[in-house]
């Protein structure tokens, strides 16, 4: 029963979770889906977390540390290399000015 | 150990942690939800970023959390990858950039099933007996859904990872970017593989405790995913990013499933829920089906037919200068670009950002055409002009762009080959045919900076080309651009 009752919760908030990403997803535009893409790659490094889930349980041979230091180094590197370069890109987008006034090259505005 | 301090007690508790997890995923989301638009997009990021900080630090709060020395090696090393990788990436290269991070993930899904598989995989299998009312009581050992949900995520970071590896070695043409098939038995190897890979995850749930085993599902996974990206062509790049983005992100969230861990499970899912969204969207604009583009082939199955469709113009080819298109430009009233891949690879995003302020300079009307699969990926194109300065207000969607072009003077095609092509509304017998294009047919004269008459990455011949209101002005994009505009200071 108690085993079950971890599965089905599990599978609700597969299920609410999935649901919801699409939702959330669907509303951004086609403008920004080369951030959204960089973005994801930042959020899927949560595995980091599933690797230091694995490092808890202790117990670890020689090999397994081998392969954990690299999954916890993947992890990292879609963390923090996927959020960076995500911030870069949208600062790209967020700097514009305005339409551009005519005959005038100044965009200092930034707000 | 010393005996444990209440805080202590408290801050690792299951609780706790779990509720650190909720106020991650209320970041992510949120997070998530400032991508709707440019200017609340830096914040959400950010936000979402938290979020990850929030989660990752829950984890740490676990009971039994040690081996610092091993966690602090890979995050070092993690970190010295990724951030310069992540700062020095070109604004072109993005495509290889996710693309890699991709199979990243997926590969640290493949090794954490691993390791799991080697902690609890000889538990894996029937270990239940039937109590006398009939419930089903499990003895010692994981559940058998764990050992589904771990072996699953295994096999699908494999493909990931060795998808995304290939597809970013095309991108960085490290392989070729033409399809590299085995012909009509392409299809029968590849079911062969899924079939091994399937029969080797079902043998592994069932209990067959053999490390081996799992190593060799590992591979055949991998040779599944190889088998399937490399014959796909350059053109169906964007769907194919798209999808191996949803797969690691299916695979994070199983590993969650395996794991209990709802941290993965909704994060894995945000991910899956995303890239399946632009999967389908790339490939709806395209009118190509996934499982058709998966079939592969698709870039090069196309020249064949397109050079003897190629025999059949007898239409010529008008060519331009840049002073003449430089003056028909500088008289035009409104002017539509429409950038593609071939802008990217010349790195002629700031030169038509800078032919577009000198147009306006004389009151022309300029707006940007963006077609959902120009470039590699999705976005790819408006990210390159984001980064020339480009007001993304300029960059219009394909629905939003096509009814203007009956009133554009000049449209100025750069670099983009096939979602121009009239053959996908008017040739039936076109591999692109039923393909939304952006319909700069319909504006008043056409100009197309192109390299040579070649045709693009389908391998199509562009009926465009030899329409009497077209001007083909030939070279590299960039010096393209910027004779125009050193031509339109003299205009």
């Amino acid at each position: 029963m108690i085993l079950a009752s971890v599965l089905t919760t599990n599978l609700a908030i597969l299920a609410l979770a999935g649901f919801l990403g699409f939702i959330v997803i669907s509303k951004i535009p086609n403008t920004l889906h080369t951030p959204l893409m960089s973005g994801t790659n930042a959020i899927h490094g949560i595995v980091l977390v599933g690797a230091l889930l694995l490092v808890g349980l202790g117990h670890l041979d020689a090999f397994d540390k081998f392969l954990l230091v690299i999954a916890v180094a993947f992890g990292t590197i879609n963390v923090v290399g996927g959020f960076l370069v995500t911030d870069r890109m949208l600062e790209m987008f967020k700097r514009k000015p305005a339409p551009p006034a005519q005959g005038d090259g100044e965009e200092a505005r930034d707000s | 150990m010393s005996p444990p301090v209440p805080a202590t007690i408290f801050l690792q508790s299951q609780d706790f942690i779990y509720c650190l997890y909720i106020v991650a995923f209320m970041l992510m989301i949120q997070g998530l939800r400032g991508l709707v638009g440019p200017r609340t997009a830096v914040r959400g990021n950010r936000m979402a970023a938290v979020g990850m900080a929030v989660a990752v630090v829950a984890t740490l709060l676990q009971p039994g959390e040690g081996n610092w020395g091993l966690i602090v090696a890979g995050v070092a090393l993690g970190t010295l990858v990724g951030v310069p990788a992540a700062r020095n990436v070109k604004m072109t290269a993005m495509p290889q950039m996710v693309a890699l991070f991709n199979g990243v993930g997926g590969g640290a899904v493949a090794i954490i099933s691993w390791v799991e598989f080697r902690h609890f995989g000889s538990t894996y299998g029937p270990h239940t007996f039937l109590t006398a009312n009939g419930f089903e009581v499990q003895i010692g050992g994981v559940p058998t859904y764990v050992a589904i949900f771990s072996v699953a995520a295994a096999i699908i970071g494999s493909v990931s990872f060795w998808g995304s590896n290939i597809a970013f070695g095309k991108l960085q043409e490290v392989i070729p970017g033409r399809p590299i098939t085995l012909g009509p038995a392409q299809q029968f190897v590849n079911l062969i593989l899924l079939g091994l890979t399937l029969a080797a995850g079902i043998a592994l749930v069932d209990g067959v405790h053999s490390e081996l085993l799992f190593i060799g599902m590992l591979v055949t996974a991998a040779l599944l995913g190889n088998a399937v990206v490399l014959p796909i062509g350059g053109a169906d790049m964007p769907v194919v990013i798209a999808l191996l983005n949803a797969f690691t992100g299916v695979s994070a969230a199983a590993t969650g499933m395996a794991l209990d861990n709802p941290a993965l499970i909704v994060f894995g899912m945000m991910v899956g829920a995303s890239g399946s969204i632009l999967t389908k969207l790339m490939a709806d604009a395209m009118n190509r089906s996934i499982p058709a583009i998966m079939a592969g082939g698709f870039g090069g199955g196309g020249a064949v037919e397109g050079a003897a469709g190629a025999g059949e113009h007898a239409g010529t080819v008008r060519s331009v200068a840049a002073a003449d298109a430089a003056i028909q430009l500088a008289y035009a009233g409104h002017v539509v670009i429409v950038p593609g891949y071939g802008m990217a690879v010349a790195q002629a995003q700031h030169v038509v950002r800078e032919l577009a302020s000198e147009l306006e300079r004389r009151g022309v009307d300029v707006k940007y055409a963006i077609h959902p699969v120009a470039g590699r990926m999705p976005g790819h194109m408006n990210v390159l002009l984001a980064e020339a300065d480009v007001p993304y207000d300029q960059l219009k969607e394909m629905d939003e762009i096509n009814p203007e072009f009956q009133r554009t003077d000049v449209s100025l095609v750069i670099g983009a080959n096939d979602v121009t092509n009239p053959a996908a509304k008017n040739t039936p017998s076109s591999p692109i045919y039923g393909m939304p294009i952006l319909e700069v047919s319909d504006s008043g004269s056409v100009i197309v900076i192109k390299r040579s008459m070649n045709p693009g990455f389908a391998g199509i011949e562009n009926e465009l080309y030899y329409e009497p209101k077209t001007a083909m002005l030939f070279g590299d994009a960039k010096s393209a651009v910027a004779d125009i505009v050193t031509e339109l200071s003299e205009v």
